[in-house]
């Protein structure tokens, strides 16, 4: 499948955009999931911008697909995308972990539209995401349900539950995305809770799986393209090979990373870093 | 009794989970948003006859208590009424997260029908009694929590939590439980049922206990003493009105469940009467701060008092100290 290359070339422009937010956001905010938040960001543009069907204006349109971020500490990815998107205007997030913002550092989905569930604690979401796949199911509907996990999540054994029951139930209508920047907290996933050999481990719960170069647009897009019919049988993983910290040099693969604190000053010499990738590519 | 149909006004004893099974597949004939999910345990816990009466909203699991509850969680947020079943010990423990946050903290209408609670699981031993669940999941913000007498109030119960806003745990048994209620009754969440009248003490009881204090009481008005019997089937919202209007009529209270002392039936009208500050003479019955030991059910009962005769006993201890 050939992909667009306006499209990449516009989706590459907005993933710049979203990176340089997601600092700022951390500047408000004091501190923040840096690591796996840098990480997913061409996953989440592809899908928010081209993929998924979503209408900012009626979050609760009944047949707009369903997103479920599993990894919710990705949330300071989420919610600039969110509000680019119109589904709440940037200035709500100005209080960002303060007292009573509706944003704090897991989204919750009675205080942000456009959040589909409320995530966190890890494990949990694909269970969520299955739940939604198998009402589609049972309500005849042509939406499908996408759910981002972390890699380091799938040392929570649920996930595996849920992968069972994704294939019993033969939920062709569910994509698993794996954020597989190789990093959980305290270091690298195949030292601190070894995942490799990961997709035999997806095709072996009956899942369509596919590897990817998770922060190259073409390929995340050629992925998301590349789908089967969510009337099929089998449910989809894609794993994303990233790098967490991407596109920030002092960033790129620590762990001290994982969870950081930018300042205003340190903010605008990365802000210049993305920028100058921006130009690197030639746009 | 309510718009469904079947009931047994007619028996001494029925099985509130066997109620369970016949009531879900009412519910989910009248209402298409109702789906059904079980963890190999549908014929434990009879929603199997909702598998065989709707096998198309009928999800099973496999021993996965915490996708389960997960997966319920993805229903609700979609409009459907998932009715999510396992063993109370596996419900209210393993999944006490999914519970909490997937399930308590979004609001979600999920309702978790726990089954085989208390000591029913007999000689099933500690792994499988459930004695601390009414303590956990009423700790849980959002949550209401509901422990049924018999097999015709769990019927009544399971019927209102349809368009009930919110999570419910709704607590039932094992065995064949004895029928308190033989005729028709009114019954709402949150409110109280005064199952026998009396103004010299007070027995607050929640599932099987309600029965065994009606034994209790029928005994002690032998004596000329007047228990009044307080079937608090929902222990939150507690009935806060119920045990304060008791607490000055009758002037001794004693709670009664099968679950730990600690944090449940007792502890919830404990702190109701605390804050009140009334002159009330109060105690509880319910498993000690021990984990249960091995044996049939009626014998684990006697063991710890949570029986007629062990509420006929502190009903006499507390009457010694007026």
């Amino acid at each position: 499948m050939t992909v667009d290359p306006a499209l990449i070339s516009r989706l590459e422009e907005k993933a710049v955009d979203i990176r340089k937010k997601i600092i700022d956001l951390t500047v408000i905010a004091g501190s923040g999931h840096l690591g796996g938040a840098l990480s997913m960001v061409e996953i989440l543009v592809a899908l928010y911008y081209h993929t998924l069907k979503v209408d900012p204006s009626q979050p609760k349109w009944p047949e707009r697909d369903r997103f479920i971020l599993s990894k919710g500490h990705g949330a300071l990815a989420l919610y600039p995308i969110l509000a680019d998107r119109g589904f709440y205007p940037e200035e709500l997030m100005s209080n960002f972990n303060g007292l009573d913002s509706p944003f704090g550092m897991h989204p919750d989905m009675n205080k942000i539209p456009g959040v589909e569930m409320s995530t966190g604690s890890l494990g949990h979401g694909l269970s969520v995401a299955v739940g939604c796949a198998l009402t589609a199911r049972l309500d005849c509907a042509s939406w499908r349900t996408f759910c981002l996990l972390g890699d380091g999540e799938l040392n929570e054994g649920t996930v595996w539950e849920a992968a069972m029951s994704a294939s019993k139930y033969k939920l062709g209508n569910l994509v698993a995305l794996v954020d597989r920047n190789g990093f959980s907290l305290d270091g690298p996933t195949e030292e601190i809770m070894p995942l490799e050999p990961l997709k035999e481990k997806w095709i072996a719960f009956g899942w369509d799986t596919v590897e990817i170069d998770g922060n190259n647009m073409a390929e995340v897009l050629n992925a998301l393209e590349s789908l089967p019919e969510a009337s099929g049988e089998r449910p989809q993983c894609i794993i994303a090979r990233t790098v967490k910290g991407k596109g920030v040099s002092f960033m790129e693969n620590q762990s001290e990373w994982h969870y950081g604190c930018v300042d205003e000053q340190k903010a605008e010499e990365v802000k210049a870093e993305l920028e100058l990738a921006r130009k690197g590519r030639g746009c | 009794m309510q718009a469904f149909t079947f009931n047994v006004l007619d028996v001494d004893r029925f099985a509130t989970r066997e109620m369970y099974g016949k009531v879900l597949v009412e519910i989910g004939r009248e209402n298409p948003d109702i789906v059904v999910l079980s963890a190999d345990m549908m014929r434990s816990n009879k929603t199997g006859d909702f598998a065989k009466a709707i096998p198309e909203r009928f999800f099973n699991f496999g021993i996965a208590e915490q996708n389960m509850f997960g997966v319920a969680a993805g229903f609700a947020i979609n409009g459907k009424i998932p009715y999510a079943s396992t063993f109370a010990a596996f419900a209210s423990m393993r999944c006490a997260e999914q519970l909490r946050t997937d399930i308590a903290y979004p609001n979600l209408k999920v309702r978790i029908v726990a089954s085989h609670s208390g000591l029913s699981m007999g000689n099933g031993g500690t792994t499988h009694h459930a004695t601390e669940d009414i303590a956990i999941t009423r700790s849980m913000a959002n949550m209401t929590v509901i422990v049924p007498a018999d097999a015709n109030e769990c019927a009544k119960a399971v019927y209102a939590s349809v368009d009930y806003p919110g999570p419910i745990y709704m607590r039932i048994g094992r065995g064949a439980e004895p029928i308190v209620y033989k005729q028709d009754y009114d019954f709402a969440i949150g409110k109280a049922v005064t199952v026998r009248e009396g103004n010299d003490v007070t027995v607050i009881a929640c599932g099987i206990m309600v029965m065994a204090a009606i034994k209790a009481a029928r005994k002690l008005a032998e004596e000329g003493i007047e228990t009044r019997v307080i079937d608090m089937h929902t222990i939150k919202p507690l009935d806060e009105e119920a045990v304060l209007k008791a607490a000055r009529e009758t002037g001794i209270l004693i709670t009664a469940e099968e679950h730990s002392i600690i944090g449940g039936l007792g502890g919830a009208v404990a702190e109701v009467l605390a804050e009140a500050g009334l002159p009330v003479k109060f105690s509880r019955i319910g498993l000690p701060d021990v984990y249960s030991t091995i044996g049939p059910p009626d014998d684990l009962y006697a063991r710890y008092g949570l029986d007629a005769e062990g509420i006929y006993k502190k009903v006499k201890e507390m009457l010694g100290k007026k």
